[in-house]
């Protein structure tokens, strides 16, 4: 590569760099999203549409969500 | 293809698919780097610095391609007003954005070496940034308008507005006196490049394209998670408190 190596090796670095940043924040954001997801079901929320076969109680009264 | 429009189904589609695109990606880039770096052969003129080519050039047709995207995404939102439109416009905003970032950077490093400058104010150049700009532009509108659905409507004009910009950077180099070489894979009269370094980029574009359909594809599972996390979680409160819903 010769004089050329700063440019082509700095070019192949960023991207790798881009890349894996963008496979990194979709990894970490999905996991962070279904463990949210799943800390609300576990406090018996359901969407609309699930509650029509699994009918979410109301909290008793006072009871605080976590 | 409607059937996929509903996200439940479009969440079950796409899981199923998602490992064999990640394999296929990973795959055809590896093949794809591997004839770049030991097949393909350094150019007469430009030497080894074409490798850069490889990554350069898919990652410009990409930011075009998630820019129209996402204006196709912004069509429905606005005429549909599907919320599966709303979420592939999220998703693919940050994806171009990284590749239209990769394509200025990976430019600059390789217009030094041949044109003695890392940055000039070209008509292709200039058009690229602004590019990046609008994407910039339109990541920032998602975070700044909290509901969903305004959101997306507000996006979707701005990316129409900006979508303008798609063929001034595509013919750019033909309308203007520019620096910048002019097109010579998609070209009326056929590719001006030797086939020896154009296959192997074709594979890289391959291979890239297919990373970014999966990264896509991803966020968009992830945006859909995050809308029902925000449901369930304005319905909760409305349960612990029901006088202030």
């Amino acid at each position: 590569m010769g004089d050329y190596t700063f440019f082509i090796a700095g070019s192949y670095a960023i991207t790798a760099l881009v890349i894996g940043g963008l496979i990194l924040r979709a990894v970490l954001d999905h996991r962070a999203q279904v463990r949210a997801l799943a800390e609300l079901e576990a406090r018996g929320m359901r969407r609309r549409s699930s509650a029509r076969t699994a009918p979410v109680e109301p909290l008793p009264a006072g009871q605080a969500a976590r | 293809m409607w059937q996929l429009a509903n996200p439940t189904r479009f969440m079950g589609y796409t899981g199923r698919l998602l490992p064999w695109l990640v394999g296929a990606a990973t795959v055809t880039v590896a093949i794809g780097l591997y004839k770049a770096w030991f097949v393909a052969p350094a150019d007469y003129q430009q030497g080894e610095t074409v490798r850069i080519m490889f990554l350069h050039v898919p990652a410009a047709w990409l930011a075009l391609f998630f820019y129209s995207a996402m204006a196709a995404s912004a069509i429905g939102s606005l005429v549909w007003r599907h919320p599966l439109a709303d979420v592939s416009q999220k998703a693919a905003a940050p994806i171009g954005a990284a590749f239209a970032l990769i394509c200025l950077v990976t430019g600059s490093l390789w217009g030094k070496p041949m044109w003695g400058a890392y940055w000039v104010w070209d008509a292709r150049l200039t058009s690229m940034l602004i590019l990046f700009l609008l994407y910039c532009g339109i990541m920032a509108l998602w975070r700044t308008i909290e509901e969903p659905a305004r959101a997306a409507r507000a996006v979707s004009i701005l990316t129409l507005v900006g979508a303008i910009n798609v063929p001034i950077v595509k013919f750019s180099v033909d309308w203007w006196n520019t620096l910048h070489q002019p097109a010579s894979v998609f070209r009326f009269d056929g590719p001006t490049i030797h086939p020896s370094i154009l296959y192997p980029l074709l594979v890289m574009a391959l291979g890239v394209t297919l990373v970014g359909v999966a990264l896509h594809i991803a966020g968009m599972r992830t945006e859909i998670l995050r809308r029902r996390v925000r449901t369930l979680t304005i319905l909760e409160a409305e349960r612990l408190d029901p006088q202030a819903a």
